[in-house]
C-alpha cells in the first residue's frame, strides 16, 4: 500500500502554519495593544493594571493590555506597516499624523480627546554626572570643548526631535533668529554626540549604564526616573532656563478598533488617562498632568518652572516634521556623524 | 551501490537507482529550501540591486557602513586568532591527557553552541561591567572591557571557541603515534615533534576552525550588542547598523549592508571549502 | 592520570600540568563564569523575587510563545533534514556538492540577515505583505514571521547531522530491504530510521536549542509586543532594558537550564551514538 506521503507532508505543513496563525487569535476576553514610545514602560505598567481593575469593576469584562515600546518614529512606521495597534500613545503629533495619512487613523483625530489629545506633557532637561563637573547649565555649554552629549536619533525617536527643537529654540533666541548661526550651533552640537541610540530609553542606558557622555538630553520624566532608579548619588538634573513644551499625544487607531470591535474599550482606555487615577499615576511617574487640579499637590512639587516655547511657535508639527526631519530636511543636511 | 545500465551511455544528471523516493525527497528539499531560504535571500539581493551599481556603491561606501564592517572584521579576526591558540591547546589537552573532570570540561566546550546569545550577552556584560566580578578587578588597572571593542572581542571569543576545538579534536584523535615515535628515533625533542610534525598536520583543521569562528563572529548579534558600546566607528558592529537602518525604515540601506555581509559569508564558505579540498589533497582528510 | 615519564609521545609531566592549568583557567574564565553569572544574578534578590519574575504574565506568554515556535519550527526542519539527507545520501546526481554547500548557508549568515530578508519580503514596499494582509494574514510582527525566521536559522541543524551519517551508511541496507520486497515507505520506517535515530535525535537537540534561543533574527521581525510577540530571549532583552536585571536573569536562567539539559543529552548521545555509528559502519 502506498502511503500518500506527499499528502501527509503538505498536510503537516498546512497544519503547522494554521497552528501558528491560531496562536494569534484573540483570547476570549478582550485584548488591546498599545503602541507606545520608549520611556513609558513604567508608566503603562502601573496604568494598565489600574485600568484593567477599573474596567473589570465597571463592565465585568476582563481586558488584557499589551504594550510595545520603541522610538516614536519607528513605532509609528511599524503601525503603518501593519502592526495591529488598538491605540497609539506616541511622543509627538507628527508621528500620529503619519499614521493618519496612511489611513489607519481618522484625519481629524486631534481634538477627539481633551488638551489636544495630550493627557500629560513633559519637557526637556539635562541629566549630568553628580556634581555637574563640566558645569553645564545652559544649551550653549553643550558645545564646549570636550563635552560629550547623549541624545537619541531624531530619525527614529520622538524625544530626540523634542531635544533638537529645544536646542534650536535656544539658538534662535541666542542668535536673534539668524538661521546661519543657528544651523552652525546645531551642527556643532551633533558633532559632540558620540552615539545616537534609536530611542530615549536606549540613550538613557548609554549614558547611565555604559557611562558614555557628560550630559544626557532627556525627557524630564526619563531624567527623574533615572535618578530614582539608578542613583540619586550618581546624577543631577539640570533644568535649562529655556526648554520646549513637549506634548506626547494619544489616539485610537480607527482601522484596527473597528475591525476588531474594540473601539469602546480602547476609547475608555485613553479616556482613563484623564481620570483622577490616571492623572495621579502620570504625575507619579514624572509626567506633567494636563489636569493638575485633580492631582495630589505633593506630586506636583517636583516639577520646576521654566520658560517654555511650544511647537506652535515654529508652525506646528505639520510644518516642522517635513522641514526639519523629513528626508533631506535640516537634520539630514547638518548631520555627518560624530567627530572621529 | 547497484547500477542499472541502459543501452546508451552518455551524460546522466542522475545515476539510476532502485531506491524509490528520489523525486519526492529532492522535490520537497528544493521547494522548502527555495521558499524559505533562496527566495528571501534573492529578495535581499534584488532590493540592493535595484539601486544599480552606482547607488549600491554609494550606500556601501558610507563611512559609517565601512566603519561598522571594519569593527566587525577586526574584532572577529582578533577573537578568532585567540580562539585558534587556546582552542588548539584545549583540543590537545582534552584529547591527549587524562585528568579528573576531563569529560565535564569536554562537554562544557559546547556551551556557546547551546546557550542563547542574548543570555550570553547579558551574562558577559554583568561580568565585565565596571562593577562586575572581573570588570571591577580590571578597572584599577585602567582596562575597560565592557562597552569597548575589547568587550566585543571577549564576546566573540566566547561564541567562537567551540568551532575551533570541535574542528581540531577529531583530527587530533586520528594522529598516528608512530609518526611521533619515528621522529623521536630520528633525534627530535618533544618540542620539535609537536611543532614540526604534529602541528603542520593540523593546519587545515586549524585554518578551518579559524574560518568558522571568524564567520560566526562577524555575524554575531545577540552576545555582542549588550557588551559593546555601540559607538559608531568605534564599537558599532555591522549587524547592529542593519537593525538601526531597519528602525529608521531605511530598508534600502539595511539591504545594502545585508548584501555586503552576505557576500562576506559566501566568501568565507568558499574559503572553508577550499581549505578542505586542499586538505584532502595534501593530507588525506577533510570532508 | 597524566603520564609519569616523559616519552617520545608525550610531554613531561610539569609541562602537562601547566598546559592543563592554562586550559582550565581559560575555560573557567570564558565558559564557566558566564554560566555561573546567569544564575547568581538571577538569585541576587533571593528565590522569592526569582519565582515572582517567572510568574509575571509577560514572562509566561514569552515562554509559551518560545515553545510554540519550537514546536512548529523543529518538526518542519526534521522533515526537511530527513528528505535532504535521503536525497543526498541514497542517490548520485550532479549538483550534490552544491546542494550540500547551500544547505549550510544559513549556518554562516548573520541571524540579523535572516530577519532582514523576511522584513524585505513581507514588509512595507513589498508585494507579498500587503497581498497577504488583504486576506487577513499577518506575517510580520506576528507569530508566523517569528516562525519563519526561526526556521531559516535552524534550518541546517538536522540536515547537517544526517547527511554525513547517511552517506557513511550507504545504500546497502535499503537495497537489501527492497530486494526482499519491502516498499519504499516500509524501507524508510523500518530500516533507515532505526539506523539514523541517534543522529536524528542529536540534530533535533541542537535544532531545538537554537530555535528556542534565537535572538537576532526574531528581534528584527517580531515587533516586540509584550505578551504577544516576545519570545523568551526578546523578553530577556526587554526586561534588561527596563532596569529590571533580576527578572531578565531569572528568565535567562531558564534558557541556561535548557542549554545545560541540551549539553547533558548531547554528551549522552555522543557516547551512545559513537557506538551506533561504529556498528552501522561495520559492513561498509
Amino acid at each position: 500500500m502506498k502511503f500518500p506521503v506527499r499528502l501527509f507532508a503538505y498536510g503537516a505543513l498546512a497544519a503547522a502554519f494554521s497552528l501558528s496563525f491560531a496562536t494569534t487569535l484573540r483570547a476570549q476576553d478582550v485584548t488591546i495593544t498599545n503602541v507606545s514610545y520608549d520611556p513609558t514602560r513604567e508608566l503603562y505598567r502601573e496604568f494598565d493594571a489600574a485600568f484593567t481593575a477599573h474596567w473589570l469593576e465597571t463592565t465585568g469584562q476582563n481586558v488584557t493590555v499589551q504594550v510595545t515600546h520603541g522610538g516614536s518614529g519607528s513605532q509609528a512606521r511599524t503601525v503603518i506597516d501593519g502592526l495591529e495597534a488598538d491605540v497609539v500613545t506616541l511622543a509627538l503629533e507628527a508621528d500620529i499624523n503619519a499614521i493618519a495619512e496612511a489611513g489607519r487613523i481618522r484625519s481629524d483625530w486631534r481634538g477627539t480627546l481633551a488638551n489636544n489629545n495630550s493627557p500629560y506633557t513633559s519637557t526637556i532637561v539635562f541629566l549630568v554626572r553628580k556634581g555637574n563637573p563640566k558645569n553645564l547649565t545652559d544649551w550653549g555649554d553643550l558645545i564646549g570643548e570636550g563635552v560629550e552629549v547623549i541624545t537619541p536619533n531624531p530619525k527614529t525617536s520622538g524625544g530626540a526631535r523634542w531635544n533638537f527643537l529645544a536646542a534650536w529654540a535656544w539658538a534662535d533666541r541666542e542668535y536673534g533668529g539668524d538661521e546661519a548661526k543657528i544651523r552652525e550651533y546645531i551642527t556643532e552640537l551633533f558633532r559632540h554626540v558620540p552615539v545616537l541610540d534609536t530611542g530615549a530609553r536606549g540613550s538613557t542606558t548609554t549614558f547611565v549604564q555604559r557611562g558614555i557622555g557628560d550630559v544626557l538630553l532627556a525627557w524630564e520624566n526619563e531624567a527623574f526616573l533615572a535618578l530614582e532608579e539608578l542613583g540619586p548619588d550618581a546624577f543631577d538634573i539640570v533644568v535649562p532656563p529655556l526648554s520646549i513644551l513637549a506634548e506626547p499625544p494619544v489616539a485610537v487607531v480607527d482601522e484596527v478598533v473597528d475591525a476588531r470591535g474594540t473601539r469602546e474599550v480602547a476609547t475608555a482606555y485613553l479616556e482613563y488617562l484623564y481620570s483622577d487615577e490616571g492623572q495621579n499615576i502620570a504625575a507619579k511617574h514624572f509626567y506633567r498632568p494636563s489636569k493638575p487640579e485633580v492631582v495630589d499637590p505633593a506630586l506636583l512639587e517636583r516639577f520646576p518652572e521654566l520658560d517654555l516655547v511650544t511647537i506652535d511657535d515654529y508652525g506646528g508639527w505639520v510644518e516642522v516634521q517635513p522641514a526639519f526631519f523629513g528626508d533631506g530636511g535640516i537634520f539630514d543636511q547638518i548631520y555627518s556623524g560624530p567627530t572621529q | 551501490m547497484a547500477h542499472i545500465t541502459t543501452g546508451s551511455p552518455g551524460w546522466r544528471w542522475k545515476q539510476p537507482s532502485v531506491i524509490p523516493g528520489f523525486g519526492m525527497t529532492l522535490g520537497f528539499t528544493l521547494v522548502y529550501f527555495s521558499l524559505l531560504v533562496l527566495i528571501p535571500l534573492a529578495a535581499l539581493i534584488l532590493r540592493s540591486a535595484g539601486l544599480g551599481l552606482d547607488g549600491f556603491l554609494r550606500y556601501a561606501s558610507d563611512p559609517r557602513v565601512l566603519g561598522s564592517l571594519r569593527v566587525s572584521f577586526v574584532t572577529a579576526l582578533i577573537a578568532a586568532g585567540v580562539n585558534v591558540v587556546f582552542g588548539t591547546l584545549i583540543a590537545w589537552v582534552l584529547v591527549r591527557y587524562r585528568f579528573p573532570g576531563r569529560r565535564l570540561f569536554d562537554a562544557i566546550v559546547d556551551l556557546p553552541f547551546a546557550l542563547p546569545t542574548a543570555v550570553a550577552g547579558i551574562a558577559l556584560t554583568a561580568i565585565y561591567a565596571p562593577n562586575g566580578s572581573i570588570g571591577a578587578l580590571l578597572m584599577p588597572l585602567g582596562i575597560r572591557v565592557a562597552y569597548t571593542p575589547l568587550g566585543i572581542v571577549v564576546a566573540m571569543i566566547f561564541i567562537g571557541l567551540p568551532f575551533v576545538v570541535r574542528t581540531i579534536q577529531p583530527i587530533l584523535e586520528e594522529v598516528n603515534k608512530e609518526v611521533e615515535e619515528a621522529a623521536a628515533t630520528l633525534g627530535a625533542n618533544r618540542f620539535q615533534i609537536v611543532w614540526r610534525v604534529i602541528l603542520p598536520g593540523l593546519t587545515p583543521a586549524i585554518l578551518t576552525g579559524f574560518a568558522l569562528a571568524f564567520a560566526r563572529a562577524v555575524g554575531e548579534y545577540g552576545s555582542v550588542i549588550f557588551i559593546a558600546g555601540n559607538i559608531p566607528f568605534v564599537s558599532e558592529i555591522a549587524p547592529l547598523l542593519i537593525v538601526i537602518r531597519l528602525e529608521e525604515f531605511n530598508y534600502v540601506g539595511a539591504a545594502v549592508i545585508g548584501t555586503l555581509m552576505l557576500g562576506i559569508s559566501f566568501a568565507m564558505l568558499l574559503v572553508i571549502n577550499l581549505i578542505q579540498a586542499w586538505s584532502r589533497k595534501r593530507f588525506g582528510y577533510g570532508q | 592520570m597524566a603520564n609519569r615519564h616523559p616519552s617520545p609521545t608525550s610531554e613531561s609531566r610539569p609541562v602537562q600540568w601547566l598546559l592543563i592549568g592554562i586550559c582550565l583557567a581559560f575555560m573557567a574564565l570564558f565558559l564557566v563564569l558566564p554560566l555561573y553569572a546567569v544564575f547568581s544574578e538571577a538569585l541576587r534578590q533571593g528565590f522569592g523575587a526569582f519565582f515572582t519574575a517567572l510568574q509575571m504574565p509577560d514572562a509566561q506568554s514569552a515562554i509559551r510563545l518560545t515553545l510554540t515556535v519550537a514546536v512548529i519550527a523543529v518538526p518542519l526542519n526534521i522533515v526537511f533534514g530527513i528528505c535532504a539527507a535521503w536525497a543526498i545520501a541514497k542517490y548520485e546526481f550532479k549538483g550534490k556538492a552544491l546542494l550540500i554547500t547551500l544547505i549550510d548557508l544559513p549556518f554562516s549568515i548573520s541571524p540579523v540577515i535572516a530577519g532582514l530578508v523576511y522584513v524585505l519580503l513581507f514588509g512595507a514596499g513589498s508585494v507579498l505583505g500587503p497581498w497577504l494582509k488583504s486576506y487577513g494574514i499577518e506575517v510580520l510582527f506576528a507569530v508566523p514571521g517569528i516562525v519563519l525566521a526561526t526556521i531559516f536559522v535552524t534550518f541546517p541543524f538536522v540536515a547537517r547531522e544526517l547527511i554525513p551519517l547517511m552517506q557513511d551508511q550507504g545504500t546497502g541496507d535499503e537495497e537489501a530491504a527492497l530486494s526482499l520486497g519491502a516498499s519504499g515507505w516500509q524501507t524508510f520506517l523500518r530500516v533507515t530510521l532505526p539506523n539514523i535515530r541517534w543522529g536524528l535525535l542529536y540534530g533535533v537537540l541542537l535544532c531545538n536549542a537554537r530555535a528556542m534561543g534565537e535572538f537576532g533574527a526574531v528581534a528584527v521581525v517580531s515587533g516586540k509586543i509584550r505578551g504577544q510577540t516576545t519570545t523568551m530571549p526578546l523578553q530577556v532583552e526587554m526586561l534588561y532594558n527596563e532596569y529590571n536585571a533580576t527578572a531578565a536573569f531569572a528568565l535567562a536562567s531558564l534558557l541556561a537550564l535548557l542549554a545545560l539539559v541540551t549539553l547533558v543529552l548531547k554528551s549522552l548521545l555522543e557516547w551512545r551514538f559513537a557506538d551506533e555509528l561504529a556498528a552501522t559502519n561495520g559492513g561498509h
